[in-house]
């Protein structure tokens, strides 16, 4: 059996049985939702059908009709694209690289946080998608012959990397978090008496019944895929910044992008993690499983993967000057000093020093400062995408074409609506399916449960 | 020597602990009594030597598709890249697959990874027989929820002696024990 050191503090608390954090977990699933979900869903679905409508507009009119022109031909969607990807890596990072870790809290985070992914990562991919103008033949990024009107696509570029990278992490986190529910559709298919949801979710648990040989195989292929998703992660990230890394362009050509990347996405993607967690575990009563020790433990890794992306900023400021290339010190002297300065002190601001906050114990177990900074991270990461990316376009190498990029509403609509279509997925995903690994959470129970660390005490 | 009786019954011990249950099997297998299956909401840990689940394999499935597909990741680019339609893009002509290896890093391990995890998780799905549409046969609703339950069959015991048997599992800590004959 697993052990816990006696000062480790509980993970799950109050007096709870097996039963009980089945109870807790499908309850609000058989009952009828609160006024708020409607509230919330009913808002977030009209953002949604906004951004859908705004869409339509862009496919059937031309991307003419975002901001972009000849200098900036990349801006808000590429933006939008690698915020959503950087949202999209707390999930299978706290699944897979946290399992790998043994750390056990991840437990009563993991289900939300890898739905959080799937629909980040589904936000993401519409991006490149409705960029290349003709969705309709968004096929020739496969490799197809020739006669389908274009050569092999070229393996030696970083985009087509990306098509590979993102289609990869999407469908195997996609798997990943289904393994793992099919166990707890069971429980909820034994519970339900209602004939329409109990057939639903016997469908859906794919026939589960519990055998022993059944867990062994789970556990060894939750292990494997952790394995394998683990450095999954870190090369989607890795070649999402190999997009601009290997390019010429001065502010993009730089080597530490591939980590500066992954811990910038590990740091938004805790923040959006915690932004939804603190509203559910409210909303849907889960404050015995989704504890201040879990929130706290969440911020550390936000200050660690924080400073990283602090240390990154400071270290692409002194190599612009140090490597005495003009063009490279001038992308960076426009960032700071240039037009766009406003969004590069927002970047610094939100990312650099905010975070830093969460060094004091009081911030880090505060429930609502917690909850701001998480939104003020979030900020900063989109405006870190926005610095690298249209700072680094607007002003080339050629003075005559210099330029400003401006957002049409086209642009913002769409990047709203991805936010509305993201919340609807999300309350939906914490109506109808298990929110917490129910059945995972189980096994932590006698170790980590704080009745019974007491009992063991005495 | 002991009449044989021709039932073919199947026992179900009812526990409302994992530990009660993996001590209770630990006496039965003791006592030569062979356990067919166990159902619980979660892995019982040390269960699966005490009843005599093999270790599964499937590791090495993943290992094997994972090898195919980084072949086949390769195989294709150096069709694609270097065979079929040679380019010279900005400057860096394809030669051979070993010169352009580099660029073929991401992809070649992108699909290494898409293979072996859904190569694994489908013969994981089939292996079980977990897919879509298929029944659950767990004997009680409540093992899916707090119960842990252990089946034993006439099938897999010669000579099983019920009273026997149901004082040992009572004294074992089972909390409901359900028999059904099958042979009725």
């Amino acid at each position: 059996m697993h052990k816990e050191a006696a000062i480790r503090q509980a993970l799950i608390l109050g007096d709870k049985s097996y039963h009980d954090i089945t109870v807790d977990v499908v309850g609000p699933i058989e009952n009828k939702a609160p006024t708020a979900w409607y509230v919330l869903i009913t808002i977030a679905g009209l953002i949604a059908l906004w951004g859908l409508g705004c869409i339509t507009y862009l496919i059937s009119t031309g991307i003419g009709v975002w901001g972009l022109n000849k200098t900036v031909g990349w801006a808000w969607d590429i933006t939008n694209f690698v915020w959503w990807v950087g949202i999209g890596h707390a999930g299978t990072l706290i699944s897979a690289v946290l399992l790998l870790f043994r750390q056990k809290w991840r437990m009563a985070i993991n289900r939300s946080a890898e739905a959080m992914t799937i629909f980040a990562v589904m936000m993401a991919a519409l991006f490149p998608g409705i960029h290349m103008g003709r969705i309709w033949v968004a096929y020739w990024v496969l490799p197809l012959p020739n006669t389908f009107g274009s050569l092999w696509v070229n393996f030696n570029s970083p985009l087509l990397w990306d098509v590979f990278a993102i289609s990869t992490y999407f469908s195997v986190s996609l798997v990943f978090w289904y393994i793992g529910l099919i166990p707890d559709f069971a429980t909820i298919r034994d519970r339900m008496s209602k004939p329409l949801a109990k057939k639903i979710y016997g469908l859906l648990s794919f026939g589960w019944s519990g055998k022993a040989k059944n867990w062994t195989r789970f556990e060894e292929v939750s292990l494997v895929l952790a394995g394998l998703a683990t450095p999954l992660v870190f090369s989607v990230h890795s070649i999402v910044s190999m997009d601009f890394a290997t390019s010429v362009i001065p502010g993009w050509h730089t080597t530490i992008f591939p980590p500066y990347f992954v811990s910038g996405a590990v740091f938004s993607g805790f923040a959006m993690v915690l932004t939804l967690l603190l509203i559910m575990r409210k909303v849907m009563k889960l404050e015995n499983y989704i504890t201040i020790k879990h929130v706290e433990y969440m911020n550390i890794v936000i200050i660690v993967t924080g400073s990283i992306v602090g240390v990154a900023y400071l270290t692409e400021l002194f190599i612009s000057w140090y490597s005495g290339v003009e063009y490279e010190s001038y992308a960076f002297i426009n960032r700071f000093s240039g037009p766009y300065m406003w969004s590069y002190f927002a970047m610094m601001t939100c990312n650099v020093i905010s975070p830093q906050l969460l060094w004091f114990k009081k911030i880090r177990t505060s429930l609502t400062a917690t909850f701001i900074l998480s939104i003020v991270v979030n900020i900063g990461m989109w405006f870190e995408r926005f610095v690298i990316i249209v700072t680094s376009l607007h002003r080339d190498y050629v003075p005559s074409s210099w330029s400003m990029f401006y957002p049409t509403w086209v642009d913002v609509g769409i990047f709203v609506g991805t936010i509305g279509i993201f919340f609807t997925l999300f309350l939906l995903f914490a109506r109808f399916f298990p929110v917490l690994a129910l059945n995972e959470l189980k096994t932590i129970l006698k170790v980590s449960g704080e009745k019974y660390k007491n009992e063991d005490h005495h | 020597m002991a009449t044989h009786n021709h039932h073919n019954r199947v026992i179900h011990a009812m526990f409302d602990d994992d530990h009660r249950l993996l001590d209770a099997a630990k006496v039965l297998v003791a006592q030569g009594i062979r356990i067919k299956e166990v159902y619980s909401p979660f892995p019982i840990h040390g269960i699966d030597p005490v009843i005599g689940v093999k270790r599964t394999r499937l590791a090495v499935v993943s290992f094997m598709f994972g090898a195919a597909g980084l072949s086949l990741a390769l195989l294709g680019m150096w069709y694609f890249m270097i065979y079929d339609w040679p380019m010279n893009i900005g400057g860096k002509p394809s030669f051979s697959l070993m010169e352009n290896l580099p660029a073929f890093i991401p992809v070649a391990f992108e699909f290494t990874v898409f293979c072996a995890a859904h190569g694994m998780a489908l013969t994981y799905m089939l292996r079980n027989g977990t897919l879509p549409g298929m029944q659950a046969v767990n004997p009680d609703p409540r093992t899916t929820d707090d119960k842990f339950v252990m089946e034993i069959t006439d099938a897999d015991n010669q000579d099983l002696n019920a009273d026997d048997l149901n004082t040992m599992l009572k004294n074992a800590g089972a909390i409901e024990i359900n028999q059904k004959d099958l042979s009725r």
